[in-house]
């Protein structure tokens, strides 16, 4: 078909997840049937939509300001880079969140229970890695929340993460964690991944260093997309 | 030395998507009004056949050349004209439809014009990965190697969109009857 030198994306096996996970409900008629056919990577896989500051308006990455007034809660930074599986920075990259307030609501019409909406945050925020493939975003730290998946269940405080590299194969959505959540254990989203080592993944990590004094905690999150053997085009960074 | 890191997993979109990843322009990968560009819709249902209202459907594609601008394509990468993006992003409504505004995509080096396309949803622990092909493109999905290496005819057939009055339409069905062939990257 074609003889084109393309880059290719690989697999991590550990970070695979199932399709199919009974005690999260949905799954159940969610999930396809039939057994994933392998797709061999061809241009339209190793190419993808690339985005810049165009679609980041200045103050996105601050979730705390509404211009009516500031968000209620515990205000922290969620700082991190975004690499690749190789270890290179991937730039240019657009991170999309959104979270729940500090009682655990979200600003949506699905979201209610006997919690209070926030006026002054509507858990959104916008930003591009920078050429060391760097992200900050300031936030107030999102509170738990129950859901309908069991009897008692309740969702660990999370962000949710959308993200674009440079290839169709490297898109992800993923959710981040704050460390020793006691509910970890009692969570199916959080237990589908089968890999113990890759739920750790998606733990932040509390980072002193990062804190602002008189102002705020921080978290740092990094994300890991899929490498490839051929990125000729990549800054490279050297690891601290 | 750069150390290699292992991936971060994929966690499903959830239920409260809508709060962030719908933009006004999602769903024009060239912006209205542009001549020859064409609707692609259909509907993403489940395993009982009922609709997905909270789902989310995205969608990537060469220009009419077959080409990309992206700096990966080894035939070099051709600058986005006419505000044609190449990518759409539509959530689906309470009936599960979706609908992206594109040209169509040109043949991709020995592969039939087709469309990528991810769906996100809650349910949905990884996106699902699938292809759009264009029913009017017959000879050319006969040739297709992604088409031919498909078990039956059945699976081929949930891969290609029927022409309609303002384009195309492909709906996408999860799980069950006429289950949508989906992929692994
Ligand atoms: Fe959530």
């Amino acid at each position: 078909m074609t003889d084109l030198v393309l880059p290719r994306y690989r697999t991590d096996e550990t970070a695979n997840v199932p399709l199919l996970y009974p005690d999260y409900k949905s799954t159940r008629s969610r999930s396809p049937g039939k057994p994933l056919v392998l797709l061999p990577h061809q241009l339209t896989e190793v190419t993808g939509p690339l985005f810049g500051e165009d679609r980041v308006r200045p103050g996105d990455s601050d979730l705390t300001g509404a211009p009516g007034g500031e968000a209620i809660g515990q205000r922290i930074i969620v700082h991190g880079r975004v690499l690749d599986s190789d270890g290179r920075a991937v730039p240019d990259a657009l991170l999309e969140v959104w979270q729940a307030n500090a009682g655990g609501r979200y600003l949506h019409a699905n979201g209610e229970w006997p919690t209070p909406l926030d006026p002054n945050f509507t858990g959104l925020g916008r930003a591009v890695t920078d050429s060391l493939g760097r992200y900050r975003f300031v936030t107030i730290k999102p509170g738990a929340y129950p859901w309908g998946n069991h009897h008692n269940a309740w969702r660990p405080a999370h962000i949710h993460f959308s993200l674009f590299g440079r290839a169709f194969t490297q898109r992800l959505v993923t959710q981040m964690y704050f460390p020793d959540d006691p509910l970890f254990a009692y969570d199916p989203i959080w237990n589908s991944i089968p890999d113990e080592r890759a739920r750790q993944r998606l733990v932040s990590r509390f980072d002193l260093a990062a804190t602002e004094p008189n102002w705020a905690l921080a978290f740092e999150f990094d994300i890991v997309l899929r490498g490839s053997d051929a990125t000729p085009f990549e800054a490279e960074v050297d690891d601290e | 030395m750069r150390p290699s890191r292992q991936q971060t997993p994929s966690q499903t979109v959830g239920p409260y998507l809508h709060i962030a990843l719908p933009w006004a322009d999602g769903a024009y990968a060239v912006p209205a009004g542009t001549p020859g560009a064409i609707w692609l819709r259909g509907r993403l249902t489940d395993g009982n056949g009922d609709p997905v209202p909270d789902g989310l459907v995205e969608t990537w594609q060469a220009d009419p050349d077959g080409r990309f601008d992206h700096p990966d394509d080894p035939r070099g990468a051709v600058p986005a004209a006419n505000g044609f993006r190449g990518f759409g992003r539509c959530p689906t409504g309470p009936d599960g439809e979706y609908a992206i505004l594109t040209l169509k995509p040109g043949a991709v080096s020995g592969q039939a014009p087709h469309v990528d396309i991810s769906v996100f949803a809650r349910g949905l622990l990884d996106r699902v990965v699938t292809r759009l092909y264009f029913a009017d493109e017959a000879e050319a999905n006969a040739a297709d190697p992604v088409l031919r290496n498909l078990p039956t005819d059945a699976d081929r057939a949930t891969l290609v969109a029927e022409r309609t009055e303002d384009g195309y339409r492909l709906d996408i069905r999860l799980q069950g009857d006429h289950e949508t062939v989906f992929f692994a990257l």
